[in-house]
C-alpha cells in the first residue's frame, strides 16, 4: 500500500517536455471538443441538454488515459467526453453520438451519458451517478482470470463518493486482488452541491485505504503529476493491488448547458480556474523553451479545426432511421418488441 | 427416468452448464462454502472451486453490477440473488444497467447473465422474505423472466438460461425446493418461450405460472370432479411470453382466469387481462378474473400467510362461480 501522495515522490518522476507536448495536446484536444459540444448545443443541433462538461478536469482524463493499453477497459460518468477522446475515441463519432445521430458510437441511442465502445474498451459512460462503477469489478474478475495484466479503470465524480455502490465495488476488489482502479475526478461540485456542503471526510484517499486499496489524492494542475500517481496506481493494479486516484480539480463551468452555476459567485470562479491545467500545461513548454507561443498556437489552431470539422460531421450526418427504434432491445435474431401502433391496428382489424 | 428435487434439478442444471462452458461461473452470498441458502449450490463448491463458485459480502447492488461487468467482458456470470425481495436494491444495476446496455450501445454488447433469486410465501418468512416481485422485472424491456414450476423445468428452463444472450432473471419459488418429480434430463429440451398445456377442458382456462400451478392443477382437478373441465397453462416464461397459446385456448372457451401469487394492482394478472381482453374481446364470455395475491403485505403468520395468497380451494370457488356466472347467462 502506498501512502498518500507527498511531493518528494513526485519530483522523482522524471519529466520530459516531449511528453507534456503530447499531454498538452491531448488536453487541447479535450478542451476544444467540449467548447465545440458547447456550441453544438447553442445551434440546436445536439439532441439534447444533457451535457456536462469536463472543462478544466483535462489532466484527470489526460493523465490517466495516457496509461491505458489495449485490452484496459474503462467506464465513465455523465461528465466523460473526455476520457473517451483521450484514449483514442474519434472525434466526429463521437459528437455525432452527441448529436443522436446513426453515425455516432451508438447509432445515436446513447448521446453523450451512454457512450461506449468495445472496441477501445469503452464499458460505457453512465448516467447514475455511481451506476458504472461495478462493473469493472465483473471486468476485473475477468481480466484476473485471462492474467494478461488489463486493467479496468472506473472513472467518476467527488459526488459518486457519496453513493454505497463505489463502496460495495471498492471491498470486492481489494478482497479479490482485481487489476481495477477507482478513479474520482473531484470538480467539487455534485450539480449544484459543493463537496463541503456532501461530505466532512474529504481526503478522499483515505477512503481508498481503509479497504485496502493503494491510494492517492493527486492535484490536477500539472498533468505530469496525475500521470505519475496514475502510473502508481495503475501498475500497481497490473500487479494484482487495486487502487484508488483521486484527482483534485475544478469545473469551469455549470453543471450542464443549462445551468448558469447561481450556486458561486464570480470571485469563486475565478478563483477556481486558476486550476487550469491546459494552460499551466502551455506555461511550463513555453518557460522550459520547450514550445514557442507561436508552436503552440499553430498547434491549437490545428486542434481547432480538427474539432470545427466534428460539428459539420454531425450537422451532416443522418437521424436514426425510425425502425432502428425496435432495434437491438434484445438479441439478432430474437423478435423485436411489437410497435404499439402495430398492436392496436392487429386488434381493431378484426371489427 | 429418475426422481429428483426442484432443488437438485437446478444444481445438476448448473453443474452441466459449468462443466460445459469454463466461462459459466456462480457470484453471490453464500453460494460456495455454504452451498447456497437453500442449498442449490451445495457441493459446487467442491467440485468447480472458488474462481467459478464465487463467494461475496453482503453486496446485493455490486453483486448484479460485478455480474454485468463480467457478462460484457466474455464471462457468462449467474448472480444469485437471495431472496427476491432484496431485487429492489439491485434495481439500477438490472434495470438501468443490464437491461439497457444493448440498447444504449447501439447494439454494441450485449449482457449475457443469469440473476438466480428465489421468492414466494410458504415459509412464514415475513413481509420482506415472501413477495413475489416478477412485475418489476416484466415492466423493465431486455430483461428475460423465467419462473419455473417443475422439476423438470427448473432443469431445462436454467440451461437454456444460461444459452441466452440477454439478461435472464430466473425466479424458482422457496416452496417448491423439496418438490419431487420423476424426470429424464436428456430428453429433449421443451422450446424456449413456448407456454405449457396441463391439460385441456372446454368450460374455463387458467393461465398460471411458478407454484401457483400446482394450486391451479389440484383446483382443477377438484373441479373435474364436479364435471368442470379446466385449461391450465402453465406460462413458464414471462419474458418471452407466449400470448398465442394463451389466445388459441381463451378463443375456444371464452372464460379464463389469471393465477397469479404476485399482489394484484398492476400485476402480471393486470397485463395478461389487459392483453387477453384487448385481444380476444369477441371471444370473451366473461370478464377475465384476476386471481392474484391480495394487496397487502406478507404477515408471519401461517393462517394470514397461507390466505394472503390464493389458495386451491379458492380458485376452485372462484373457477367455479366464473363458470355458473356463465351457465345462469
Amino acid at each position: 500500500m502506498t501512502a498518500p501522495i507527498d511531493t518528494a515522490v513526485a519530483e522523482k518522476v522524471p519529466r520530459s517536455n516531449t511528453e507534456l507536448l503530447a499531454l498538452y495536446r491531448q488536453m487541447r484536444r479535450v478542451r476544444t471538443f467540449e467548447e465545440r459540444v458547447g456550441e453544438l448545443f447553442v445551434r440546436g443541433q445536439s439532441a439534447g441538454s444533457m451535457l456536462h462538461l469536463s472543462i478544466g478536469e483535462e489532466s484527470a482524463a489526460v493523465g490517466v488515459a495516457s496509461l491505458m493499453r489495449d485490452g484496459d477497459t474503462f467506464t465513465t460518468h455523465h461528465r466523460g467526453h473526455g476520457i473517451f477522446l483521450a484514449r483514442g475515441a474519434d472525434p466526429n463519432r463521437m459528437m455525432a453520438e452527441i448529436g443522436g445521430k446513426e453515425e455516432g458510437y451508438c447509432r445515436g441511442k446513447g448521446g453523450s451519458m451512454h457512450i461506449a465502445d468495445m472496441g477501445l474498451g469503452h464499458l460505457g459512460a453512465n448516467a447514475i451517478v455511481g451506476g458504472g462503477i461495478p462493473a469493472v469489478v465483473g471486468a476485473g474478475l475477468a481480466s484476473k482470470r485471462e492474467g494478461r495484466g488489463a486493467v479496468s479503470i472506473a472513472f467518476f465524480g467527488d459526488g459518486a463518493m457519496q453513493q454505497g455502490i463505489l463502496y460495495e465495488s471498492m471491498n470486492m476488489a481489494a478482497l479479490w486482488d482485481l487489476p481495477v482502479i477507482f478513479v474520482c475526478i473531484n470538480n467539487q461540485y455534485g450539480m449544484g452541491t459543493r463537496i463541503e456542503q456532501a461530505t466532512k471526510g474529504r481526503a478522499l484517499h483515505e477512503r481508498g485505504l481503509a479497504f485496502g486499496l493503494n491510494s492517492e489524492t493527486v492535484d490536477g494542475l500539472d498533468v505530469r503529476d496525475v500521470r505519475a500517481a496514475a502510473g502508481r496506481i495503475i501498475d500497481g493494479a497490473r500487479g494484482g493491488t487495486p487502487g484508488f486516484l483521486a484527482v483534485e480539480c475544478y469545473r469551469f463551468f455549470g453543471h450542464a448547458r443549462m445551468d448558469k452555476s447561481p450556486y458561486r459567485t464570480p470571485e469563486d470562479e475565478e478563483q477556481g480556474r486558476a486550476k487550469d491545467p491546459v494552460g499551466f500545461a502551455r506555461k511550463a513548454l513555453v518557460e522550459s523553451g520547450e514550445s514557442s507561443e507561436a508552436d503552440l498556437d499553430a498547434l491549437d489552431a490545428e486542434i481547432a479545426q480538427e474539432m470545427d470539422a466534428t460539428i459539420d460531421f454531425t450537422v451532416a450526418a443522418r437521424e436514426p432511421a425510425l425502425q432502428t427504434m425496435f432495434r437491438d432491445v434484445y438479441a439478432p435474431g430474437e423478435p423485436e418488441p411489437e410497435s404499439v401502433a402495430a398492436r392496436i391496428d392487429r386488434i381493431l382489424a378484426g371489427d | 427416468m429418475a426422481e429428483m428435487t426442484y432443488r437438485d434439478a437446478l444444481k445438476q442444471a448448473l453443474r452441466d452448464a459449468m462443466a460445459e462452458d469454463d466461462t459459466v461461473m456462480v457470484i453471490g452470498e453464500e453460494v460456495g462454502r455454504y452451498g447456497g441458502a437453500y442449498g442449490v449450490t451445495k457441493g459446487l463448491y467442491e467440485e468447480f472451486g472458488p474462481d467459478r463458485l464465487i463467494d461475496t459480502p453482503i453486496s446485493e447492488p455490486a453483486i448484479v453490477g460485478a455480474a454485468v461487468g463480467a457478462a460484457m467482458s466474455g464471462l457468462r456470470p449467474v448472480a444469485e440473488l437471495m431472496y427476491v425481495d432484496f431485487i429492489g436494491m439491485t434495481m439500477d444495476q438490472l434495470g438501468n444497467q443490464a437491461a439497457k446496455i444493448r440498447y444504449m450501445f447501439g447494439g454494441q454488447v450485449g449482457v449475457p447473465m443469469v440473476l438466480r433469486t428465489q421468492g414466494g410465501t410458504g415459509r412464514s418468512a415475513g413481509a420482506q422474505h415472501s413477495q413475489s416481485l416478477e412485475a418489476y422485472v416484466m415492466h423493465t424491456p431486455g430483461l428475460r423472466l423465467v419462473m419455473p414450476a417443475t422439476v423438470s423445468d427448473a432443469y431445462h428452463l436454467l440451461r437454456q438460461s444460461l444459452k441466452q444472450p440477454d439478461p435472464v432473471v430466473f425466479i424458482e419459488h422457496k416452496a417448491l425446493y423439496t418438490m419431487k418429480e420423476d424426470v429424464d434430463l436428456a430428453a429433449p429440451a421443451p422450446e424456449w418461450g413456448k407456454a405449457r398445456v396441463h391439460r385441456t377442458g372446454d368450460d374455463l382456462v387458467i393461465v398460471t405460472y411458478s407454484r401457483q400451478l400446482h394450486h391451479v392443477l389440484a383446483a382443477a382437478e377438484a373441479m373435474a370432479r364436479k364435471g368442470v373441465q379446466a385449461t391450465v397453462i402453465d406460462l413458464r416464461s414471462l419474458n418471452p411470453l407466449d400470448f398465442d397459446t394463451v389466445r388459441t385456448h381463451v378463443e375456444r372457451v371464452g372464460r379464463v382466469m389469471v393465477v397469479s401469487e404476485g399482489v394484484m394492482t398492476a400485476g402480471v394478472g393486470a397485463e395478461l387481462s389487459a392483453r387477453i381482453h384487448e385481444e380476444c374481446f369477441d371471444f370473451l364470455a366473461e370478464p377475465v378474473i384476476r386471481v392474484c395475491g391480495e394487496d397487502i403485505p406478507i404477515s408471519v403468520s401461517v393462517e394470514l400467510e397461507k390466505n394472503s395468497v390464493p389458495t386451491a380451494a379458492f380458485i376452485q370457488t372462484a373457477g367455479e362461480k366464473l363458470v355458473g356466472l356463465r351457465t345462469a347467462a
